[in-house]
């Protein structure tokens, strides 16, 4: 996917303005989403597993190429074809070859954020390849041309009624039908897609790297069709996937499904150990993709390293207020809300995602939701800092914050800023920084006198 | 006990009398109130955005203003949390930064921390107050029941808030760089907003941006710092 994320300031104001029924959309969603995860995490130790998620997460990072030799062993033992993707480019190469080898026309596609990152769905349409999202929320978009807004609920977005209007349109159902008749009939569509699909495509939310078993969490079931009706099943894995046992998803299924929607489990987990054996139904070939795209070199860096243990929960975005106003669109890329801010500028680089790190009040919201302990206010500080170290910040932050610390340096200015700051007529309206701010919240109105000036007159009449 | 206070350049210029509550009540309380004239800002601001280097020489200047002081109290969770987490970090080296950390303290944690103190008196006896939670105090130090038991124990009435613990919208430049993000975070905040007679928190930033937002929607409700209402609760 080509990034937006320079766009984000301009974006975000763009759809605040434009369209106000995403941030209600979003915002009822989030906090739905968000009250679900609270109450979940209070029914079990919540410290404690997340603290070891977090340990074996580090764990299997700082041993990658350990386990990702001994998942690709077990993965060929199991009969599956493994590949490495380091390049977008490598991953078309690979799909394109499947392609035409099978000569598919139809495929079915399981939720992945990784496709998106990929651009599959492009890559199959240049080919000819009819390509159907399965997962309702993915399906609405895909209608729509729009990329996902959420990690988890793609169409967090929209409201029913945008969806009765998008169905009207294109299947004929009535203006004010049902989600339940909608259901149906993205349904009948897709039943139809999943049976005639030659090709099914999905991600995993883990790869296990002691059995080379794919795991896969989903509530509606087409995961399930979408990996075991076509003759063919293509899994796109990210190498920061992986875990070391197969008792390792004991921990990892019911934390991710607490931290993404508040379920003890999700409705369906898939367990993928190869193409049918003898005697079994399933796909006759499976191909596991292992995808770099740019984790290999955030796994070498210092401190964004650990934006690597990210599950793909999007429990962070549902506890983000800065998200919850406008949904994932404005930051431009794959991934949004506070994980999008600091593993973007991971995967893309600093310079094509700069302002991401600053679409956050640094209220630690995020971080008090990941169920693996992402430092995500102290990672945003992280490329803030970077950011102004590669002079990437505009030349008017540059000259106030200088200012300010002339001021802040010396008493004696600051004491002369304080006296203009009631003094003079100040052009509020003139400077770009006090009009932002002066706009939606009126004039600044400092007290009569300044708290230091308060001081020595308290002090005075004791004769100090 | 002699306690330092560092006022924070905003309520110094914008909620100066909240100050003068502070040091009346530390006084009433026996503790001996001294206020470093040499002190402007954290750093906090420049620190946030990215520009480590326009912040560093702040927060020296801080080390050195605050050196003598047992105790540095501050009406601001936001600021305490700049000099309690983020100054180890800024200040590598100066083993006077994780020294100045331990002495630092937001107001009420200060009173309920140190003190000891639970009841002041009871000035705010049927008061509906409804209080936000700052984010750094409430996240990044832990300050969240000091300030509503002080607020409780004064006979407030704490209206339940369903949003009391979402971020305002005002984070610094934030509220700059991406304003109509942070007007629209604000709106979320008012629009949940209970019947109440004064909004408060510890943090001069949030009443500053709330106070501004709540005017030019008018709605009309009282906003006052922490400390004052905490004066208010001693002095009756």
């Amino acid at each position: 996917m080509r990034a937006k994320a320079k766009l984000y300031p301009k974006e975000a104001a763009r759809l605040l303005r434009e369209k106000p029924g995403v941030r209600e959309a979003v915002t009822g969603a989030t906090l739905h989403f968000e009250r679900n995860r609270l109450r979940a995490y209070a029914e079990v130790p919540i410290a404690e597993w997340r603290e070891r998620a977090k340990a074996l997460k580090d764990h299997v990072l700082s041993h990658l190429d350990h386990y990702l030799e001994l998942a690709e062993k077990r993965l060929r033992e199991n009969g599956v074809q493994v590949h490495w993707a380091e390049t977008p480019e490598d991953a078309h190469r690979l799909l394109r070859a499947v392609v035409e080898r099978h000569g598919v026309k139809r495929a079915v596609k399981a939720k992945s954020m990784l496709t998106e990152e990929l651009g599959v769905n492009p890559l199959l349409a240049s080919l000819g390849v009819e390509v159907f999202e399965t997962d309702l929320g993915e399906y609405l978009i895909q209608l729509l041309g729009e990329p996902p807004s959420h990690i988890v609920g793609p169409a967090i977005h929209l409201s029913l009624k945008e969806i009765q209007k998008l169905f009207h349109e294109r299947f004929g159902t009535p203006l004010d039908a049902s989600p339940e008749a909608l259901a149906q009939v993205a349904r009948k569509v897709l039943r139809e897609a999943f049976l005639s699909a030659e090709l099914g495509i999905s991600g995993a939310n883990f790869l296990v790297a002691e059995t080379g078993t794919l795991a896969l969490m989903e509530n509606e079931g087409n995961i399930r069709l979408s990996t075991s009706l076509p003759k063919v099943h293509v899994a796109f894995v990210g190498i920061e996937k992986l875990l070391p046992r197969f008792q390792d998803l004991a921990l990892f299924l019911p934390l991710t499904a607490r931290a993404a929607t508040g379920q003890r489990l999700s409705t369906f987990v898939s367990l993928i150990q190869g193409p049918a054996r003898e005697g079994e139904e399933g796909p006759e070939e499976v191909h596991v993709v292992l995808v770099d795209h740019g984790r290999t070199a955030l796994l070498a860096d210092p401190e964004a390293w650990e934006t690597l243990r990210c599950l793909r929960c999007g429990a962070c975005l549902n506890a983000c207020p800065v998200y919850r106003q406008t949904g994932g669109h404005p930051y431009g890329y794959v991934y949004s809300g506070p994980i999008g801010a600091v593993l973007d500028p991971g995967l893309l680089s600093l310079e094509e995602a700069y302002p991401l790190p600053y679409a956050s009040t640094l209220c630690g919201a995020c971080l008090e939701a990941c169920p693996v302990k992402i430092p995500i206010p102290k990672l945003l500080l992280t490329w803030r800092h970077r950011a102004v170290a590669e002079g990437l910040s505009p030349a008017w932050e540059k000259a106030a914050l200088a200012a300010y610390r002339r001021v802040m340096e010396s008493p004696t200015l600051y004491r002369l800023f304080s006296k203009a700051l009631r003094g003079l007529p100040l052009p509020q309206d003139l400077l770009p920084l006090l009009r932002a701010w002066t706009e939606g919240r009126g004039p600044l109105k400092p007290s009569p006198k300044p708290f230091h000036q308060l001081w020595r007159e308290m002090e005075e009449p004791h004769g100090r | 006990m002699r306690v330092a206070l560092f006022i924070t350049c905003l309520a110094d210029q914008f909620f100066a009398e909240a100050g003068v509550a502070a040091v009346r009540l530390l006084r009433a309380l026996g503790v001996e109130v001294d206020f470093p004239e040499g002190q402007t800002c954290c750093g906090q601001p420049a620190f946030n955005a990215g520009h480590w280097e326009e912040a560093r020489p702040l927060a020296k200047r801080h080390l050195e203003i605050f050196r003598e002081a047992d105790y540095v109290v501050l009406p601001s969770g936001s600021c305490a949390s700049m000099v309690q987490n983020h100054y180890p970090e800024l200040l590598p080296g100066h083993p006077e930064a994780l020294d100045l950390a331990e002495r630092t303290y937001e107001f009420s944690a200060f009173l309920v921390r140190v003190l000891g103190v639970e009841k002041l008196g009871e000035g705010l006896r049927g008061k509906k107050i409804a209080y936000h939670h700052g984010c750094h105090a409430l996240r990044e130090l832990g300050v969240r029941e000091e300030p509503l038991l002080l607020l409780r124990e004064a006979g407030a009435e704490l209206v339940p808030w369903e949003a009391a613990e979402e971020c305002c919208g005002f984070g610094g430049l934030f509220s700059v760089k991406l304003p109509e993000v942070s007007l629209a975070m604000a709106d979320r905040k008012i629009a949940t907003l209970p019947q109440a007679e004064v909004l408060t928190s510890t943090d001069a930033g949030c009443l500053l941006h709330l106070a501004g937002r709540l005017a030019k929607k008018g709605v009309n409700l009282k906003v006052a710092p922490l400390a004052t209402l905490l004066w208010e609760a001693y002095a009756g």
